[in-house]
């Protein structure tokens, strides 16, 4: 065991815990943790004191559980981990229950275990510092607050207060925290922090939490209240509605939460703890650990670049940006830039409508300040940044130049040239289109290896995912700068290789295609739609279908036909095809257009258009939910495979990352190809094929999937 | 050759507004069936010695109604103390689960003379103070899908295409049917009037049958399960139903059963202790049978529950001259006629829960004494009542008049 606890004596005789994990940078719930939290309270049982303060030696009090060996840890090892959890809380228990004050001085970040700790102490003081964060977020990750936090908060705050940090992993400032009762006291710094806790010990020699305070009520009442009764009852179909029962975790927080307070202290730590192990050792957590932490974080580490260090080098973030076209892409580029500094030229043919491309922002930003969550002051700031111009001579002194008109060959080639001539020459030029390939529009440029895809997704301020597509020509400096600028503008970017519609437009059209084609086989629309959110994906196929408008997918596809017979190809037809052009032939083009799949009256929220039972059957027998659930889920999946196998994908975890923060691939996956590993990748290969037989030949296995079938082989970096 | 069970006498309490200002508020459960047992000795001369069991069905076995009401209720009432007495919860279907079981008790043999009914004030102690695993506990409500009942009610008229209109007109005829029968007696002979210490009546007649009830009026009602529905149960459903877009609440207090106050007793015994005696059967229980069906969509047993006991009895759907089916909702009994081909004319002839009340507990019993009745008064031979219940299940009782 390496100490993780040192532990000093001040001359009040109060006992300093200082936490220093030797391990790292910051202070984690490893095993050095654990054991050393149990070698302090060892010590402390022969020792006098009068007090304890636990503080940090690092920059943030204390950042939560080990993931790492919490994603490694089987369901063989629930028996050891079962056990870890009993006597790490058996340890805070016995500091919370030597009747001495025990004090927490939180100078940084404690999330997570590191609230959890926090928690078990009788005082809680905090650096009053806004960009301190609070919280129990296991719940994103998957699991539940396993170290006491399930116990603690809801006695502390009362159920129906404490479930919403629980359930859904809020963070908080350390001033929200002393108005909800989270903590005790602010300090303005360290020394002061320290000055508060000794004064507390002194003055408060003998100390009970309020839970272990003999005639303690839970505040807002016990379960079996009539009025908390109640609320209770609809609490798992409230939350169903979110889950959709994709997500354990909230699931079993609220299970442990509610049958943990109708039991005393101890017991109901033990109920959380088997919560904990079941969630921990179970699938789904290791597909949120594996994506939202290890993936993301190698993500913004630069892993996914041919040479992280080149882009590490490049130091100077992209000041101003030029945005072409004020459409709304180009608008919300504009409005996404400008919040995170940058200043924007926002280009479009006429003043009038670049100006109205800015007026978009202004009015979103209207709606933040209105909702108090921005300031007067900070929203003119921002719309301060954008300068609308209809003149190209503007767009001098850009760092970067993004080029969102209309998706026409010619248009962006004449743009390209316009606007490569006002440039300096290591301006980078990236286009915003979702499915050109890059190399075709670098032709028009004077710089391929400046010219870059960065696919951005609506409504763009929102979105976090950026797609990078390198063409053929594309450098790796330009590739490393524009990575670094999305980054600069808080966005997740994903690096893949060119080709038609890169990874995400191409991965995602099979998904509405999907959907299109069961309606074609006669599948009951609303089951359709249902089958797609009970798999977890936000919107259903015939929904998002009528959001792109269905007159943008013919083009596409006329688009796509076009091209490849340019080449001597052709392209295989699918089944959705003669459901689209049928409904366009009925004029029924998607919302936009006033009703496609959907009827969208205006007084009311839409509802499925009746008129697809006569046009597309009711077909006598339906297939299970089961099945429209894997077919979405596989043909996304298989088509990944497939761009991988063609060197499209660059990465597992950009792929992973991508589907689920670009195209709406469900969270609890963990991404498109972990969700063939989770399935077990022999036994997906069986299933594609049984929907192959039954479906058609588009989920049949690809070679590459076959091939990792046969090997036993997952899909990893 | 298994001993016959009989029914010598069925006896029911007026049904009081199970609310604070209902007439039966003040009157405790105990007083309500204990008075009703005493009404039961008296109109039958009987030696309670000889009554081996009292079972009695009560949904919320808590509080006022806890502690085996049904022996409670037998000391308070003076009967022997030889008499043993117990309370059973089969939800909805308890009353008519104690008749049933007081009939497989007699036809076993072992038992020969037994008291069946059951007993529900709703205003003392309301629905769900019971708590419960399937409705209160997360983990379990998540897993099997919990909703309440209205949601299932809402989801069998979505499923069936009923209309507001469909289910509004069949509330209007239950308050029609109900009313007429008051009028004409058609419950004189069952109904014990609750009355004081001092033998002062407190309730006479079911308090809840509105004669004036009109489709307009029932239009105007406020469907009663929307808001709970949007909260979140409406979607718990799609994974049993995922065919269906949105459910259309349809039901409201006008075509549901009313809550109310309420206790039903009826006698059974063996031909034998019935000859012993002096008493005159009045009907056979032919078959009895429960089943289970979907839980979350909760209310369509009683068309199987139905084909289960008619097959036990050997019998057909026409067999049965006249249908007593529980009015929770006015969609289950529409879905159980539609399901089974039953005719109107054959069901519920003197309306049912929605005018008069379903005290949960009592109710089953209390149709069995209605049916009875009734077949007594067409001259008619066969009736079979059926409910739906609580976590997806169905009862049903075949009874042939002798």
């Amino acid at each position: 065991m390496k100490n993780a606890i040192q532990i000093e004596k001040d001359s009040d005789n109060i006992v300093h815990l200082i936490l220093d994990n030797p391990n790292g940078s910051a202070n984690v719930m490893d095993a050095d943790f654990q054991a050393s939290l149990a070698h302090t309270v060892q010590q402390l049982q022969e020792q006098d004191f009068a007090g304890i303060i636990v503080r940090s030696a690092k920059k943030t009090f204390f950042a939560g559980g080990d993931l790492n060996s919490l994603y490694r840890v089987g369901k063989a090892e629930a028996g050891a981990l079962f056990e870890q959890c009993e006597s790490l809380k058996a340890n805070l228990r016995w500091l919370e229950t030597r009747g001495k004050p025990v004090v927490a001085c939180i100078n940084g970040a404690a999330l997570g275990g590191g609230w959890e700790l926090a928690l078990a102490c009788h005082q809680r003081i905090v650096i009053d510092d806004r960009t301190i964060k609070l919280g129990l977020p296991e719940v994103t990750l998957g699991l539940l607050p396993g170290g006491g936090g399930c116990v603690r908060l809801p006695r502390l705050l009362g159920i129906q207060t404490s479930l919403p940090y629980l359930l859904e992993g809020k963070q908080f400032s350390p001033k929200k925290a002393l108005d909800k009762g989270l903590v005790h006291q602010l300090a303005a710094n360290e020394a002061e922090m320290l000055e508060a806790a000794r004064t507390f010990i002194l003055a408060n020699p003998a100390c009970q939490q309020p839970w272990d305070v003999k005639g303690y009520r839970m505040p807002g009442g016990t379960p079996a209240s009539p009025k908390l009764a109640q609320v209770l009852m609809a609490a798992p179909a409230m939350l169903k509605q979110k889950t959709r029962g994709c997500l354990p975790a909230p699931e079993a927080i609220l299970a442990t939460v509610v049958e943990g307070a109708q039991v005393n202290f101890d017991t109901a730590t033990r109920i959380e703890s088997r919560y904990f192990v079941e969630l921990a050792t179970g699938q789904i957590a290791k597909n949120m650990i594996g994506t939202f932490w290890s993936g993301l974080n190698a993500i913004k580490a630069g892993a996914s670049l041919p040479d992280a260090e080149l882009a590490k080098g490049i130091t100077e973030p992209v000041g101003k940006v030029a945005v072409l076209g004020a459409g709304m892409m180009g608008a919300g580029i504009a409005y996404a830039c400008a919040m995170k500094g940058c200043e924007v030229v926002l280009k479009d043919v006429s003043l009038e409508a670049a100006e109205h491309g800015k007026a978009y922002t202004e009015k979103s930003l209207r709606k933040r300040v209105a909702k108090g969550r921005s300031t007067e002051e900070k929203a003119a700031q921002i719309l301060q940044r954008i300068h609308p111009t209809e003149d190209v001579r503007d767009l001098a002194g850009c760092g970067l130049v993004i080029e969102a008109v209309f998706e026409k060959r010619e248009l962006k080639a004449q743009v390209t040239r316009e606007t490569e001539a006002q440039i300096g020459a290591d301006t980078i030029f990236a286009s915003n289109t979702s499915t050109l390939p890059i190399t075709g529009l670098a032709q028009a440029s004077a710089r391929p290896p400046n010219f870059i895809g960065l696919h951005f997704f609506s409504p763009a301020e929102k979105m976090p995912l950026v797609e990078i597509i390198c063409g053929e020509q594309t450098s790796d400096e330009t590739l490393a700068r524009a990575f670094n600028f999305v980054l600069q503008i808080g966005k997740t970017p994903i690096i893949v290789n060119d080709s038609r519609g890169f990874f995400t437009s191409r991965v995602f059209g099979t998904y509405t295609n999907e959907g299109i084609a069961m309606l074609g086989e006669g599948v009951s629309p609303a089951a359709i739609e249902n089958g797609a959110a009970l798999a977890g994906f936000p919107v259903g196929p015939l929904a998002v279908s009528d959001e792109v408008s269905l007159i943008l997918m013919g083009k596409i596809r006329s688009q796509t036909i076009a091209d490849l017979q340019v080449n001597g190809e052709t392209l295989s037809a699918h089944p959705a095809d003669a459901i689209i052009d049928r409904m366009l032939e009925e004029g029924r083009a998607g919302k936009l257009a006033g009703g496609g799949f959907y009827d969208y009256p205006e007084d009311g929220p839409k509802h499925l258009w009746p008129g697809l039972g006569a046009r597309f059957g009711n077909a006598s027998t339906q297939p299970s939910l089961e099945d429209i659930k894997d077919r979405l889920l596989f043909i996304m999946a298989i088509e990944s495979v497939r761009c991988l196998q063609e060197n499209i994908l660059r990465s597992v975890r950009d792929a992973n990352i991508g589907s689920i923060f670009g195209i709406g691939y469900p969270p609890w996956t963990g991404g498109v190809l972990q969700f063939i590993n989770q399935y077990g990748v022999r036994a997906f290969c069986q299933r594609a094929e049984a929907l192959a037989e039954q479906y058609g030949e588009r989920f049949t296995p690809p070679a590459m999937l076959v091939e990792y079938a046969e090997a036993d082989r997952r899909f990893s970096d | 050759m298994t001993t016959e069970a009989f029914i010598y006498d069925a006896i029911r309490t007026p049904r009081g507004k199970g609310k604070h200002s209902g007439a039966l508020h003040e009157v405790k459960p105990v007083s309500l069936l204990s008075g009703l047992l005493q009404a039961l000795q008296q109109r039958n001369n009987l030696d309670t010695e000889l009554v081996d069991d009292i079972v009695m069905g009560c949904v919320t076995p808590v509080g006022d109604q806890g502690a085996d009401i049904a022996k409670t209720a037998a000391l308070a009432a003076g009967w022997a103390d030889d008499v043993a007495g117990v309370t059973l919860n089969r939800f909805c279907a308890s009353g008519a689960e104690a008749v049933n079981l007081a009939a497989m008790k007699v036809r076993s043999g072992w038992e020969h003379l037994v008291v069946a009914g059951g007993i529900e004030s709703m205003s003392r102690v309301p629905m769900g103070s019971d708590g419960g695993a399937w409705a209160m506990d997360p983990r379990t409500a998540l897993d099997t899908d919990f909703v309440p009942q209205g949601i299932g009610a809402d989801l069998i008229a979505t499923l069936n295409g009923f209309s507001r209109e469909d289910v509004d007109r069949f509330a209007l005829h239950s308050q029609q049917k109900a009313a007429a029968a008051w009028q004409r007696g058609a419950f004189a002979n069952s109904i014990v009037p609750v009355r004081d210490q001092n033998g002062l009546p407190i309730l006479e007649h079911d308090e809840l049958v509105r004669p004036d009830t009109s489709i307009a009026g029932l239009a105007a009602l406020a469907p009663a399960f929307e808001f709970i529905g949007d909260l979140g149960f409406d979607q718990v459903t799609r994974t049993r139903y995922p065919q269906v877009e949105k459910i259309r609440h349809l039901h409201t207090a006008g075509n549901s059963s009313g809550i109310v106050d309420g206790a039903a007793a009826l006698l059974l015994g063996s031909e034998a202790i019935g000859t012993r005696l002096g008493l005159q059967p009045r009907a056979r229980v032919l078959a009895t049978a429960v089943v289970g069906t979907d839980p979350t969509i909760m209310l369509t047993g009683p068309a199987p529950a139905t084909r289960k006991a008619l097959k036990l009895a050997g019998l057909s759907v026409d067999d049965i001259d006249l249908f007593e089916v529980n009015e929770a909702f006015a969609s289950v009994v529409m879905h159980f006629q539609r399901k089974l081909g039953v005719p109107d004319e054959k069901v519920n002839v003197n309306g049912g829960a929605i005018a008069m009340g379903h005290p949960l507990g009592a109710t089953g019993a209390m149709l069995i004494g209605t049916l009875l009745d009734e077949l007594e008064a067409r001259q008619l031979r066969r009736g079979l009542v059926t409910l739906c219940v609580g976590g997806g299940m169905g009862i049903a009782t075949v009874i042939e008049r002798v």
